[in-house]
């Protein structure tokens, strides 16, 4: 009964936080009104406050009167539908050109993980190096809690490495995470070097034959350059133990960040290139819109979103249910 | 933080100064182009709206005063609209002296107002990850320095660890902050559990807190409370049962200044089921434009009191509108700047090396003093933010502080007598301190000579006119200072988009 019980509580809180996007939705405010520019306009406006950036805005906006002026679009659901194509294809598709420098060429969407590859002469796949960085509080470390969880749900074999040797207690946070969940953490000392942490933590990762090695990192700004040599340093340290490391390369977002998500993006892939996004806290009232503006700009695909606070709340990111419940009632 | 809205404002008002009046026309077009600025700022859209209007309002039917000329105007103009979004402007008696002002923009804000009797009590709140713990550890610091003993309450039971964190933090503080009072930490770490299912206990270890407080006559309490998503019923009425139960004389609301249009809604809901008394902005210190500031003060009326501006357990910092509307204006902040001065450096070792300075009798050793002085108010990047005109002069350039530890190291390894009689130094002594401090010969004598210009020049400098020093000052720029002293203009500064880090190494080659 507890458990049934339990499940259930758990659904209802889930719903009362879709049903608070609900009432803010697009699909409220278009459904039932007249299509013309005033409408165009509100809609702007949502798109504004959803965090999608002026830029995103302006091509979604730009796209939409072009058509309606050409006679396009007749009703408000025509629209709506038409909004719904635009955004899908703009996380589908990325940006026209490559907005980071040293990035590759713009890349269609893709949530898959990188993983390592197996050595072509003995055949043997080294572990998978996942690193993990973001600014201070985005939720690297409960990020990386539920993303071991996830692994072990695969039951792959997960290690850890904590390397935010700066924050107090986040060392100990990682290891209580690691206690819950049945997975071991690879520890330095309280302000020792990280990158030391990192270098054991891929010869540890490398013996055991772990199949996923994810790396925590202190949060850092990305003002902070020495905090961002550091990075790189850590970055360097991977790559020279397991070749190929790390091999996704993963900056966690608050999904109430502004604008500045860009800058974060930008700097951190200039220490070490960003090859995924996990938006976090997306449980709340924000909609995570800035990660539209960001793909409107880079190529960096979000591959997880966390929902919530226990370790199963993380899915792998869906752009077509995103896009879904952006544009809900 | 507030350099990039700086920037979006400056180029929109420089446009206008070339125009020859302000028309209907060029202001809205003007307007138009700050709203894109604020937006892109992450101001929220409701603020954005009611402030362009607001500009707008005031900017049309207005005379151009003769002595300036229309962007200078609606600088002003601006300026004043932002002062009232950011917070209230300091009442000014009629008939105050210019010295006056300057006194009542010196003043402390309102920090934290001790209650009578004690102890004072203050909660924080915020959302996960706004940095509640690192500030309660900050503020904790900052109301030591003031002689006011501190305990630190960790009603956090939720996250993992924050319970440790907050009790490393408290010791970090007791241990390394300058000031007398003390500060000590109260937790039950048994009561800690999963998320969601220790709630509504801290209320009871916040009482408990509370009453050990008082038996000890502590000054403040602070209460860190575990972060929570605002539309999270159960976990705010915690919250609200804390509020009821312990009636905090503070309640701080700690934001992330990096949020964007959410800042809004989440805040809102905050307010209305506590009365948050004090908004405390942190990460003020990156690149974030920081619009969330300035929506989030102008929806919930709350005064911002605090911001945090680094890493560091001493980087916070008293909030002032006025200066800050200054700095976003790009019209610097030099209060500031002689306030942080002020903090490090009494006013008789100022008034004492003045002097020695006059007599041209300043030493290696007092260079090295003010240097330590004036390192210690932070990284010479913000602190030349602060003065007017650098802030957005200085975007591109990257300081290297490192520069400055060759300084010192330098310095130290000489003996007293070298730092004393700096023309004691030969080749042989020389060589002894280029290995020791791990530079070269030419560096030393680099320092060596531009010190004894600059205490020539003191000397001079000792009886002209302020303008006098200034020209003075100027001069001593063009005369092309060697690589080592911070001379604006000199190698100390570089263009970020064009160079590279060099190593040790090939600074020595270069130089070589």
């Amino acid at each position: 009964m507890g458990f049934f019980s339990n499940i259930i509580s758990k659904l209802k809180d889930g719903l009362s936080k879709t049903r608070e996007t609900l009432v803010r939705g697009l699909k409220s405010l278009i459904l039932g009104r007249t299509l013309d520019d005033a409408l165009i306009e509100d809609v702007r406006r949502m798109l504004l406050e959803a965090d999608v950036g002026v830029e995103a805005t302006t091509r979604l906006i730009d796209s939409a009167k072009d058509d309606f002026n050409a006679g396009k679009l007749k009703e408000s659901k025509d629209l709506l539908e038409h909004l719904k194509r635009h955004v899908r294809e703009l996380l589908q598709q990325g940006p026209k050109q490559a907005g980071i420098p040293g990035e590759p060429e713009p890349r269609p969407l893709s949530t898959e993980l990188l993983v390592a590859k197996p050595d072509p002469a003995t055949g043997i796949k080294p572990p998978t190096v996942i690193l993990v960085t973001g600014i201070n509080g985005a939720g690297k470390t409960t990020s990386i809690a539920k993303l071991a969880a996830y692994f072990r749900r695969q039951e792959k074999k997960v290690l850890l490495a904590a390397c935010d040797t700066f924050r107090a207690g986040a060392v100990r946070q990682l290891e209580i995470w690691g206690e819950r969940l049945g997975v071991e953490v690879i520890k330095g000392q309280q302000g020792g070097d990280p990158a030391a942490v990192a270098f054991d933590a891929a010869k540890a990762a490398a013996a055991r034959a772990v199949d996923v090695l994810i790396v925590d990192t202190a949060g850092r700004l990305q003002t902070q350059d020495p905090l961002m040599r550091q990075l790189e340093k850590i970055y360097k340290v991977l790559g020279k133990q397991i070749p190929g490391a790390p091999h996704e390369t993963l900056l966690v977002l608050d999904a109430t960040t502004g604008q500045n998500a860009l800058r974060q993006a930008q700097e951190f892939s200039k220490s070490a290139p960003v090859t995924g996004i996990v938006l976090s806290k997306l449980d709340g009232t924000a909609k995570g819109g800035i990660i539209i503006a960001i793909r409107a700009v880079a190529s960096i695909p979000v591959k997880f979103v966390g929902t919530g606070e226990t370790p199963d709340d993380l899915q792998p990111f869906d752009p077509d249910s995103f896009v879904e419940a952006m544009f809900s009632e | 933080m507030f350099d990039r809205l700086s920037d979006g404002f400056s180029s929109v008002l420089r446009k206008l100064s070339g125009k020859g009046a302000i028309s209907e026309s060029n202001v809205r077009e003007a307007m138009e182009q700050v709203r894109t600025a604020l937006l892109e700022a992450d101001v929220a859209l409701e603020v954005v709206n009611s402030f362009t209007e607001g500009v707008l309002k005031d900017a049309l039917g207005r005379e151009v005063t003769k002595s300036l000329n229309p962007g200078q105007e609606m600088i002003g103009i601006v300026y004043d609209r932002l002062v009232q979004l950011l917070g209230d402007l300091p009442e000014v008696p009629a008939g105050a002296s210019q010295e006056d002002i300057a006194k009542m923009m010196m003043a402390d804000g309102p920090g934290v107002a001790a209650a009578e009797p004690g102890p004072t009590i203050v909660m924080m709140c915020g959302l996960q990850g706004s940095g509640k713990t690192t500030t309660c550890g900050k503020l904790a610091g900052w109301l030591k320095k003031r002689g006011r003993s501190v305990m630190l309450v960790a009603a956090d039971l939720q996250r993992p660890a924050a319970v440790d964190q907050l009790q490393t933090v408290a010791e970090q503080v007791q241990r390394d902050l300058p000031g007398g009072a003390t500060v000590t930490f109260y937790s039950e770490p048994e009561k800690t559990a999963e998320y969601g299912k220790a709630v509504g206990v801290a209320v009871g270890v916040c009482e408990r807190a509370v009453a050990k407080a008082r038996s000890m006559g502590v000054d403040t309490v602070i209460l860190d409370t575990a972060g929570r998503l605002h539309v999270n019923d159960q976990l705010m009425d915690e919250l609200k049962q804390v509020n009821l139960r312990l009636k905090p004389h503070q309640i701080f609301l700690v934001v992330d200044a990096m949020t964007g249009q959410d800042a809004v809604r989440s805040a809102k809901s905050f307010h209305e089921k506590l009365e948050v008394d004090g908004l405390i902005f942190t990460k003020f210190d990156s690149d974030t434009r920081g619009g969330a500031a300035l929506s989030v003060k102008s929806i919930t009326g709350a005064k911002i009191r605090f911001v945090g501006v680094g890493e560091k357990l001493d980087a916070i910092e008293e909030f002032h509108p006025v200066r800050v509307a200054g700095r976003i204006l790009g019209m610097g902040d030099v209060v500031s700047l002689v306030q942080k001065a002020r903090e490090q450096v009494s006013e008789e070792d100022a008034k004492a090396l003045e002097e020695k300075l006059a007599k041209g009798e300043m030493t290696l050793e007092d260079f090295l003093n003010q240097l330590r002085s004036l390192r210690r108010m932070g990284p010479m990047k913000q602190l030349l933010g602060l003065l007017p005109g650098i802030g957005s002069a200085l975007k591109n350039i990257n300081i290297e502080d490192e520069k400055l530890d060759r300084v010192e190291g330098i310095i130290h390894s000489m003996t007293k007598d070298e730092r004393r009689k700096p023309e004691l130094l030969n080749s042989s002594r020389r060589r002894r301190i280029a290995k020791g401090s791990g530079t070269s010969e030419n560096e030393v004598a680099a320092l060596v000579k531009q010190f004894t210009t600059i205490s020539q020049i003191s000397k001079q400098m000792a009886g002209m006119s302020a303008l006098d020093k200034m020209k003075a000052v100027k001069q001593l720029g063009a005369a092309g200072q060697g690589p080592m002293l911070p001379s604006m203009g000199s190698s100390f500064l570089r263009n970020k988009g064009t160079s590279y880090t060099p190593s040790i190494k090939d600074r020595f080659k270069k130089r070589k």
